[in-house]
């Protein structure tokens, strides 16, 4: 059974009635992402899609609300008018997970999904300004609020982000935007190997040129020629000043213009290298970028994988075999050496259920996780499970 | 006299003074226990100097393993622990109380590793704001908040209080610039968080900390970001007749997609203050003046100051100055970055933070002049406008506490004024003591419990700087 409530009331009494009858629910946007966490057993969803619509933009303040079921399309349609941005840069997964629907804009904090523009402009958590949500005792709760600078009580917009529900359904979120750079382009390095291509990556992060977008798409990643990518946006004499300087510092082969570049940030955002019907199992991994080749290679080392390199070298995907544990060991085992934290974004449900699909926290973390989600949601009630096992 | 209430000491706790202390030298070496009188006095205060209070005692560890030993020692005991940075909040986050031991970081500042490669830094918690940057200065780095506190500042107090600064229009506050923290918990349980990668695993812990003003724990170490500086950077100033034409001018340049790296924004009086103590060329018929910094290359920040300029003008600028060198540049900047220091020689103040939409700045700005005139008071203003984070700094003399309890008055309703115009308490300063009984304005009930539910998942006792944040009344179990 499928609720679909059209106001915060709403959802505040069916959250309340669910714990009451003991009855947990799976919260759901767009449904683009259900392959997204462990497998949930609820019995009711509760859907954020009659939710729908912009409480208020601001163009001049640069800053937008929206309930939470709106579809993150509307929202950057609206935005194109008056040639603004959400700085992060949203990716849609639909072509990862070969789903259909819309995406929410309430998702997408919930998540909190960030594309290429994370190295510059940092996450949606750091774009998310103000949050409503339904916490599991029924409750409306807000924080944060309409301003870019707040520090007023503790940040439960930030805890928001990327909980995945299990904390409080999203109802509505404001979120802080950036002008639309005037144009993009894209340097694009030739036939690196991993280790001189994240190398070529730091080099030109730490220059001046602020880079806004920064990978590396190894053979078979979209082409047969490993293909390392720089991006700048700004304002046109500035993108033709700073890719001339980037090629200075680390070379270049080809400068992609505005509408080239902006396809193929969409297919490294989007994961397109490992769309569906592709099955294999995929792993995003966060690391330290100097370390993510040796991260790639200690996995390699036990069996065949597909990768490539986002956010500098700090963002590693991975394609292993779907069989068995999808190679989890492997992968815990590569993060355990080189630090980070790895999720298993995409996998059947039979191993979604077997594996940990997010980052097994240590001891003292796990307690604090759990006792933070009993403050959210006593009984259990919002998306249980989907993160860890009894949260 | 004071208005702000502090909760009354625990009688059991003082009484045991001497028991808790002898504890504690068990613990630490007598050089990083503070335990007379006459120095426990640098420590009863913060910043927000108009309140005080004695501390139990002061222990400066010197590693997160001592750190962890004095806390689970204080936990068995049942003895509060205000954190201390440098004690420069403004909103008298590190006031301590006569039951509690603070737990200052001074003796750990050291800075840990620096990796270009990854542009990072990491630090034990009681470097200095600016330490960070010097440090990597001379490589063409730097640590981007930058508060005007930040050559006394620590980042434990940064992450404390989630600190901003003038630059942060482009490059964010601290919780866009920490990647990890080492930190103490209340029973002495040390837990890593986040590392030197982006976007920490779990539940986002790292946000929930910055801005937690030391009651979830006590920081030791911190991992940020470090970004490269630009090729050059180059501020304009512009005077304008009325705050009005200078506040339309930070809309219309943001209208037009620019964001500068900063805009900082001074009235009359603010000007007339820096302007006698810094010299810095402020032309002191302006009713307003707008400083702007851009960022790039020679010819990068030439167009954009033109574009910049040409909007200036349309607002009916009145004085235009250039930057032509960086000895000009960094004149411009003292007199903004010296305003605090120099009003303070002129009266004592207290600085309000509120935030507020920037479309509401100037009838924020407006009102704030009328409320300060009604209490019979002064205030001189300088904010960073393209962020709409005010500072009215109201004067008033702090030996005269019906003069000091006016001054809070108008404060408050500041404050209220820009919660009701759909802004906040604080954008930068952090809540304290200072902003504590002002919460239920901008917050529900059920808002506050989930905040302090949150709280007591962290420090089920209350044992963490339990003075500050939330009202007294009306807190959870
Ligand atoms: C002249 C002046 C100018 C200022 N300008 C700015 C500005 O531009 N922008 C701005 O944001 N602020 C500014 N401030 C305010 C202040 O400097 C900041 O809040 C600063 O971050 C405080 O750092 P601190 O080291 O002094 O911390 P403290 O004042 O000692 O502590 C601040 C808070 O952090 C907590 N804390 C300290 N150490 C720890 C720890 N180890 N673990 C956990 N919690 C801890 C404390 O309990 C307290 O709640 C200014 C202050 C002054 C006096």
């Amino acid at each position: 059974m499928t609720h679909q409530p059209a106001t915060e009331s709403d959802f505040c009494a069916i959250v309340a009635d669910a714990r009451a009858k003991k009855t947990p629910l799976a919260i759901e946007g767009g449904g683009t992402r259900a392959g997204l966490g462990r497998p949930t057993q609820t019995a009711e969803t509760l859907s954020t899609r009659g939710l729908n619509g912009v409480v208020f933009y601001e163009p001049a303040e640069m800053v937008i609300c929206a309930r939470a079921g709106t579809p993150l399309a509307d929202i950057e349609a609206l935005l194109v008018e008056r040639k603004q941005i959400l700085p992060f840069e949203p990716p849609d997964h639909r072509r990862l997970y070969g789903s259909s629907g819309a995406p929410t804009i309430g998702a997408v904090a919930a998540c909190n999904l960030s594309g290429a523009r994370r190295i510059s402009a940092g996450a949606a958590r750091d774009s998310l300004i103000g949050v409503r949500f339904v916490n599991g005792a029924g409750e409306a709760i807000k924080s944060g609020g309409r301003v870019m600078k707040n520090v007023t009580g503790l940040d439960l917009v930030k805890l928001s982000a990327g909980a995945h529900g299990t904390l409080g359904v999203l109802t509505e979120v404001t979120f802080k935007l950036l002008p639309t750079p005037e144009t993009s382009a894209t340097l694009v390095i030739k036939g690196l190997d991993d280790a001189r291509a994240v190398e070529a990556l730091a080099q030109a992060l730490g220059s001046p040129f602020e880079v806004s977008g920064a990978a590396h798409l190894p053979p078979g990643a979209g082409g047969a020629e490993a293909r390392t990518l720089l991006r700048i946006e700004n304002f046109e004499a500035s993108v033709a000043y700073r890719i001339a300087e980037l090629r200075k510092l680390v070379g270049g082969d080809v400068t992609l213009d505005d509408s080239a570049s902006r396809a193929l940030w969409r297919d490294v955002g989007e994961c397109a290298f490992f769309a569906a019907p592709d099955a294999r199992a995929v792993w995003r991994v966060s690391t330290a970028p100097s370390r993510a080749p040796d991260l790639v290679r200690l996995v390699q080392r036990n069996g065949a994988v597909a990768h490539f390199y986002d956010w500098g070298g700090g963002l590693v995907w991975l394609a292993v075999d779907a069989a068995g544990d999808a190679r989890e060991k492997d992968v815990r085992a590569a993060v355990a050496t080189c630090g980070g934290h790895a999720t298993l974004v995409r996998a059947p449900d039979e191993v979604r259920a077997r594996v940990d699909v997010f980052q097994p926290l240590a001891a003292p973390l796990m307690k604090l996780t759990r006792d933070v989600k009993a403050s959210f949601d006593p009984d259990g009630v919002l998306n249980p499970g989907r993160m860890y096992a009894g949260v | 006299m004071s208005a702000i209430a502090f909760p009354a000491p625990d009688p059991k706790i003082l009484d045991k003074r001497d028991q808790i202390i002898a504890g504690l030298a068990a613990l630490v070496p007598p050089e990083c226990l503070v335990v007379s009188e006459d120095e426990r006095r640098a420590f009863e205060t913060d910043a927000l100097t108009a309140y005080r209070r004695l501390p139990l005692a002061v222990v400066l560890p010197r590693s997160t393993e001592e750190t962890s030993n004095v806390m689970a020692y204080l936990h068995k005991q049942g003895v509060k622990v205000v954190p201390r940075g440098a004690g420069t909040s403004l909103s008298g986050g590190a006031i301590p109380q006569e039951d509690a031991v603070v737990i200052g970081v001074s003796k750990m500042s050291k800075i840990l590793d620096v990796d270009y490669a990854d542009r990072i830094a990491r630090v034990q918690a009681g470097v200095t704001n600016l330490g960070i940057s010097d440090a990597v200065a001379a490589d063409g780095f730097f640590y981007a908040p930058d508060p005007s506190s930040q050559l006394a500042c620590t980042i434990a107090g940064n992450i404390g209080m989630n600190s901003g600064g003038a630059h942060c229009l482009k490059y964010g506050v601290t919780t866009n610039n920490v990647l990890g923290v080492k930190m103490v918990l209340v029973d002495g349980t040390i837990v890593e968080i986040g590392g030197d990668w982006l976007d920490a695993a779990g539940y986002d812990f790292l946000g929930l900390i910055t801005g937690s003003e030391g009651q979830l724990g006590v920081i030791t170490e911190a991992t940020v970001r470090l970004l490269r500086q630009a090729e050059g950077a180059r501020p304009v100033l512009f005077g304008f007749e009325t705050p009005e034409s200078a506040a339309a001018c930070v809309s219309d340049i943001i209208g037009h997609g620019i964001i500068p790296v900063a805009i900082e924004f001074m009235d009359k009086i603010a000007i007339e203050i820096c302007e006698a103590f810094a010299h810095a060329g402020y032309p002191l018929d302006a009713g307003a003046l707008l400083i702007v910094e851009v960022e790039g290359s020679d010819e990068e920040m030439e167009t954009q100051l033109k574009k910049i300029v040409a909007i200036a003008q349309k607002n009916g600028v009145k004085t235009v100055r250039e930057s032509q060198s960086a000895m000009e540049a960094a004149r411009i900047w003292k007199g903004r970055k010296s305003a605090f220091g120099a009003t303070g020689r002129v009266a004592d103040y207290i600085c309000m933070d509120g935030t507020v939409p920037t479309s509401q700045l100037c009838h924020v700005l407006d009102e704030t002049y009328k409320i300060v005139e009604r209490y019979g008071l002064r205030v001189a203003n300088v904010f960073h406008a393209g962020d709409g984070n005010m500072h009215p700094l109201i004067m008033y003399n702090v030996n005269d506490p019906a003069e000091q309890e006016k001054a809070e008055k108008a404060g408050e309703d500041v404050l209220k004024l820009c919660v009701d115009v759909g802004g906040c308490l604080t954008g930068e300063h952090g809540v304290g003591i200072e902003k504590r009984d002002l919460m239920p304005r901008q917050f529900s009930a059920a808002d506050l419990a989930q905040q302090m539910r949150v709280r007591a998942a962290f420090d089920d006792q209350w044992l963490l700087n339990p003075a500050k944040v939330f009202p007294l009344e009306g807190r959870a179990a």
